[in-house]
């Protein structure tokens, strides 16, 4: 993978690209925003298929079943607000009308994770992966940047079935290549490698690029994989990459409890049990704050998995 | 449908009613007897559907939801006498294995069934989903939703009935099955309702009252919404019911919610209801 650094834009850019990309292509796609069309960035879609955009007003419960109708009847419904309002405050409306139902619903959750910033806490939902991804029906993206977001988000468009697409606010570096196919399901090879694995989601993809060539220097060669479907997990690639290297470091924007390296983990335990090291936000609430100070606080930046990652190779001798 | 024939088959509906939730011991009869004429009206009398070739997406069709989903057993017995289903199917209602989920539900594949519900709150908000896609697809057919009364006390009704009249949601017709029970006692002693008209008038609904156990007047009524369709609003109507309709000792009382009859119990019910169309 070639890592140049094509611009810097924020994945909810991505997912607004990626919902006009997707209506242009069905007209059965539709969209409902919970009063946060601009942050949303859902305003071109709404602009230009005006007869398919609800919007809701502040009520996300109605918005999250009045999709559930909506695609009952045939039709492809995103909804759109914050990662916060998108589970925890629906999550019985999503239990019962699109996971429990089966309806091909499309929950699209922007501002996820402490990169939110200044908003705090309130906002900055960490629990939000693990939320969706126990639901059975639903299916877990989080994107890593602009180019993928946009392409999952068509992706996601196309695949019959619930889904949780996650994504955030701050511009990050857009490094994946231009309109390349998204499959949903299938781990994204980064960076082959032989000493350990670092398995990433969203944000955090982009942090551990950076701690390759750190890696480098010190003399580990680490294999990189973007696990942008949380679930359906690619069990496969997660396994072969794993008997390669023999220890595993994750990063996530996200609980410990419930993410991305609790779902690693499972796999591992009942597989190839082997020493791994999560990169997380442990237990805690977020707070305000730029979100460069927040990763840092929250040890979710680059040294913190060039740490991790030293911790987990040691343990492995 | 002559009146006669609908009471009759309501009657045999109420007769299944006890039957199942008395076959498993478990159920809400209560609320299922109330609300058995405006169903019975509804698929018997009043909606147009295709029984027979069920399609989830009720292209060309009028659609029924039931928010208050607990009131299953009424609603199974409707769906099989209409022809969804086989009526001998209602003998497995809330046992291991069955299609006849305690509440309603898609995951089993039980034609009649569009979407789960049970937990309360959800179905107005999708019935509402459900009737602008009507209109995006330029079906004229309308949208029916059964809520109980109870069950305005859940906040997302209210999001609901904003939203409705606020966007010209107007092939949409909701109904309250308005016993004024539920399940912790009378709505005036858990949470007093207020005054139910003037707050849908208020957030812009036509509103119609009707006695919902009078079958004459269910028809004229649903009827009356058929007709002011389509002219720019919603429209309500509040259904005044009694719960446990058609069995005296479970009339006048919430005792019998959420509570099965024993043997002796359900003979008396029974003994109450004639068998009309011939029990499952």
């Amino acid at each position: 993978m070639d890592f140049t650094v094509q611009n810097n834009k924020d994945t909810r850019s991505g997912f607004g690209e990626g919902l006009l990309e997707a209506g242009r292509r069905n007209p059965k796609v539709v969209a409902f925003c919970a009063d946060l069309t601009g942050s949303l960035k859902m305003g071109d879609f709404a602009k230009e298929f005006p007869e398919r955009f609800f919007q809701t007003g502040i009520a996300e419960a109605n918005m999250i079943d009045m999709a559930a109708g909506m695609a009952l009847s045939g039709f492809v419904p995103f909804t759109g607000t914050f990662a916060a309002f998108s589970t925890g405050r629906v999550y019985d409306q999503i239990r019962q009308s699109v996971a429990y139902s089966n309806k091909n619903v499309k929950i699209a959750a922007s501002h996820a994770g402490v990169t939110l910033g200044e908003d705090g806490a309130t906002h900055q939902i960490l629990e939000d992966i693990g939320l969706m991804k126990m639901l059975p029906n639903m299916t877990v993206i989080v994107p890593c940047d602009f180019n993928q977001t946009k392409a999952a988000t068509i992706a996601a468009a196309e695949y019959d079935g619930p889904v949780y697409l996650r994504f955030g606010r701050p511009k990050v570096p857009n490094f994946t290549p231009v309109d390349e196919k998204f499959e949903i399901g299938k781990a994204q090879m980064l960076q082959e490698g032989t000493d350990v694995t670092i398995f990433a989601c969203g944000h955090l993809v982009w942090k551990a690029v950076q701690a390759l060539p750190i890696l480098k220097e010190i003399g580990i060669n680490a294999e990189l994989i973007n696990i942008h479907t949380i679930k359906p997990l690619d069990v496969d690639a997660v396994l072969k990459s794993v008997a390669k290297t023999k220890c595993v470091v994750t990063a996530e924007e996200h609980q410990r409890n419930g993410g991305l390296g609790d779902s690693i983990a499972q796999v591992l335990a009942m597989n190839i049990p082997c020493p791994m090291e999560m990169v997380a936000v442990n237990d805690v609430f977020g707070q305000s704050g730029t979100p460069d100070e927040l990763l840092k606080a929250y040890h979710l930046d680059t040294p913190d998995i060039v740490e991790a990652v030293k911790k987990v190779v040691a343990r492995k001798h | 449908m002559e009146i006669s024939q609908l009471e009759r088959i309501a009657k045999q509906v109420r007769r299944d009613i006890i039957r199942m939730v008395h076959g498993c011991q478990s159920g809400h009869p209560g609320g299922s007897l109330g609300a058995t004429d405006i169903v019975t009206a509804l698929y018997f009398d009043q909606m147009q559907i295709n029984p027979e070739q069920f399609r989830m997406d009720g292209a060309g069709e009028d659609m029924f939801f039931l928010s208050n989903g607990h009131i299953s057993p009424m609603f199974y017995s409707i769906l099989a006498h209409r022809g969804y289903f086989p009526v001998s199917e209602l003998a497995t209602f809330r046992r291991l294995g069955t299609r006849l989920q305690g509440h309603p539900t898609t995951a089993e594949g039980l034609p009649g069934v569009r979407i789960a519900s049970g937990s309360l709150g959800q179905g107005l908000s999708v019935a509402v989903g459900a009737a602008q896609a009507k209109r995006l697809n330029g079906d004229n057919h309308l949208v029916f939703v059964l809520m109980g009364d109870g069950e305005q006390e859940e906040g997302q009704i209210w999001e609901a009935a904003m939203y409705a009249p606020a966007k010209g949601v107007d092939n949409l017709v909701a109904i309250v099955d308005y016993n004024k029970k539920q399940i912790d006692g009378s709505t005036d002693d858990v949470m007093n309702l207020g005054d139910m008209r003037a707050k849908y008038e208020a957030f812009g609904w036509t509103v119609i009252e009707m006695n919902g156990n009078d079958m004459q007047e269910v028809v004229d009524t649903l009827n009356q919404a058929r007709k002011g369709a389509h002219q720019g609003k919603p429209q309500l109507i509040l259904a005044h019911t009694e719960m446990g309709m058609g069995v005296d000792f479970m009339m006048g009382t919430h005792k019998w919610h959420g509570s099965a009859p024993n043997d002796e119990q359900a003979a008396n019910a029974l003994s109450q209801l004639e068998e009309t169309l011939g029990d499952y």
